[in-house]
């Protein structure tokens, strides 16, 4: 490289503003000191969502699953829409903290940690939901292979069974990446906090020192629950589609649905990231590490998973069509035209028109319109789920067989409640974790250099930005 | 184990880098780094092979295929019964258990291989360390003891460092 502008050589930071690593410490960690007003605002209103979702659930328990609106032929509602809507928003955390850590995209530094919490709090919501939807609670853990006196084992070829072992899975092995990225911030955090604070971060940080050796095996261990997290999520949310897809109900046989739910579940994922981003940027004034450039890079993710998501809803159509089956035909007339048709036009408008505005660079540079952009997709993502399995549910095969699905106001409470539920989590968390990751920041922002580098010196080992990642 | 010896704090990443060549050059094996983030011109500077987690990941993964196939099989033999029609040993079914389960052991495996290797968790409270560590700072430490010492505290010396302190690393 010849002469680069001043210009230049800040477009090629991931962080223009930040200069020094003690920057970032001083920066990420003043978001873990008291709380404000507003905080404690959300946080009540969080509480007030899980008193809801319990209150509702254990109205559930007493009084029996008949309390929802759950009947044939409509045996799967809210409660399912509401399992996979969760499972599909916690995909997008492992994507920006795997995936994106594969590709060594330099813009996921700043983002990952928020969104590997929202996968962990995510997945903890939608775990909540089969056990909600099966009505005897207290029977779940039948779902659990476990030698009983009867001899009695989960059928293996059941693609609900695969569910517990994807879910379980899932929430294992992201559980166990979000805390082993924390470890080297939990550190940072101890090394600077006093009293209760102290104590408690230095049992999470494990005694982490930052030696070499630390380093190399955690880069290494780091690497490989990438490279084993990256096919999970692809499966966790293909085998959450087999649910229905292994079935033979119109609308949802069909060999689409593991890409179509997977793209689906990045979409949603990532549009909630930037909703959850936006705000956290504000309150806690990180306009230096979470740059336009951040947003932008997201909606692009965005703006690509929404024409996937709109090419299967085409494809699924098309399909209908072309396959000349009255029930799949008829299903898909009715999905359009049908009861349930103002569902159906919610998610063509959220998913597949509304995203389109990201094709215009002042939109996705534009903090307020991806807000509200997003705010559309994650409403729309969640029609989304509710068409695919209420509507094919309704509208089987023998006309007689028909009928019409409405959630009872219990399964509403435990809907709107479970969004308390993952807000719960959410907030403690970015009061009592590092929510922007320090240590990986670090790799991004140029180390401190007592000789100026030119470039001309000629032996000069260590070159000034040093590269992302590896 | 602690051993005893010099740490030195540095302000910048090329004089940390140039004391730990020097270092190494006069015969010191032995030097821990400390850093914020993973610095490879450090990991380099000590010439690092591969470690070995990944052959617990790899270890770990295929005890969870073979786990995941033996169990579904073994249970489905334990009561033969025929539903949906299908061969009691259904084997194309079992690959998606068999392959969480790769996932998932392998996974932890990874994680249990890193805190082995690398020494964690690590209660001992130590007693040469730098709490700018953690924030910007690089640190060397170098076991050593009589002259070996003063030999090493000239070397970190010459690189300006911001701070230089004696005691046990832990």
């Amino acid at each position: 490289m010849a002469t680069l502008t001043e210009a230049q050589k800040r477009g090629a930071l991931a962080h223009p503003d930040v200069d020094l690593h003690e920057e970032v410490n001083r920066d990420i960690l003043k978001m873990l000191s008291a709380p404000g007003k507003g905080w404690w605002f959300l946080f009540s209103l969080a509480v007030l969502g899980v008193g809801l979702m319990f209150g509702s659930w254990g109205w559930q328990i007493y009084r029996g699953i008949g309390v929802s609106g759950l009947t044939s032929p409509v045996g799967w509602g809210a409660y399912i829409t509401t399992f996979v809507f969760w499972v599909g928003i916690a995909h997008s955390g492992t994507l920006i903290s795997a995936i994106l850590f594969l590709f060594r995209a330099p813009w996921r530094q700043s983002i990952y940690r928020m969104a590997e919490a929202m996968t962990v709090f995510g997945v903890m919501t939608a775990g909540l939901f089969p056990l909600i939807h099966v009505g005897r609670v207290w029977h779940a853990y039948w779902l659990i292979p476990y030698p009983n006196a009867r001899y009695l084992w989960p059928n293996f070829r059941s693609p609900l069974v695969w569910d517990v072992f994807a879910v379980t899975t899932y929430f294992t092995v992201s559980s166990v990446f979000f805390y082993l990225g924390m470890v080297p911030d939990m550190a940072a955090a101890r090394d600077k906090a006093t009293g209760f604070r102290r104590k408690l971060y230095r049992v999470i940080a494990l005694g982490w020192r930052g030696t070499d050796r630390q380093w190399h095996h955690f880069g290494k261990a780091y690497l490989f629950l990438a490279a084993l997290a990256t096919p999970l999520v692809l499966s966790v949310h293909s085998v959450v589609s087999w649910d229905f897809a292994m079935s033979i109900v119109p609308g949802w046989h069909a060999t689409v649905f593991a890409p179509y739910f997977v793209a689906g579940a990045i979409f949603s994922g990532v549009a909630m990231v930037i909703t959850l981003a936006v705000p956290i940027r504000k309150v806690f004034g990180l306009e230096a590490y979470l740059t336009t450039k951040h947003f932008d890079a997201m909606a692009k993710l965005v703006m690509l998973t929404s024409m996937i998501v709109f090419y299967a809803y085409l494809t699924e159509f098309f399909m209908a069509w072309y396959s000349g089956e009255p029930p799949e035909k008829q299903m898909f007339w009715n999905r359009l035209f049908g009861h349930y048709w103002w569902a159906t036009w919610i998610m063509l408008i959220c998913n597949g028109m509304i995203p389109l505005m990201l094709w215009f660079k002042r939109v996705r540079h534009s903090i307020p319109a991806l807000f509200a952009i997003t705010i559309f997709i994650n409403i729309g993502m969640w029609f989304e789920r509710f068409v695919i399995i209420v509507t094919s549910l309704s509208h089987e095969f023998a006309p007689f067989a028909w009928g019409v699905y409405r959630p009872s106001l219990t399964e509403m409470g435990i809907v709107i409640g479970s969004f308390g539920w993952f807000s719960f989590w959410f907030l403690l968390f970015i009061r009592l974790l590092p929510p922007v990751a320090i240590a990986e920041l670090k790799e991004v922002i140029p180390p401190r250099m007592r000789r100026t580098s030119g470039g001309h010196d000629g032996h000069d080992a260590v070159p000034a930005t040093a590269p992302a990642g590896d | 184990m602690s051993q005893s010896g010099i740490l030195a704090s540095y302000d910048y990443l090329d004089s940390t880098v140039d004391a730990v060549k020097e270092l190494r050059d006069a015969g010191f094996d032995e030097v821990i780094t400390y850093a914020a983030y993973p610095e490879h011109h450090l990991e380099d500077a000590l010439g690092y092979g591969e470690s070995p987690v990944r052959v617990w990941t790899l270890v770990g993964g295929l005890t969870g295929t073979a786990t995941g196939f033996a169990f579904t099989a073994w249970t489905s033999m334990d009561w033969p019964l025929i539903t949906g029609g299908k061969p009691v040993l259904s084997m194309p079914a079992y690959v998606v258990i068999a392959f969480e389960m790769t996932i998932l052991f392998g996974a932890l495996a990874t994680v249990l291989g890193m805190f082995i290797n690398s020494r964690l968790p690590n209660v001992t409270p130590p007693v040469v360390y730098d709490p700018e560590f953690s924030s910007g700072r690089y640190g060397v430490f170098v076991p050593a003891s009589g002259t070996d010492l003063d030999r090493a505290r000239e070397i970190l010396r010459k690189h300006d460092p911001a701070e230089t302190r004696e005691g046990a690393h832990a």
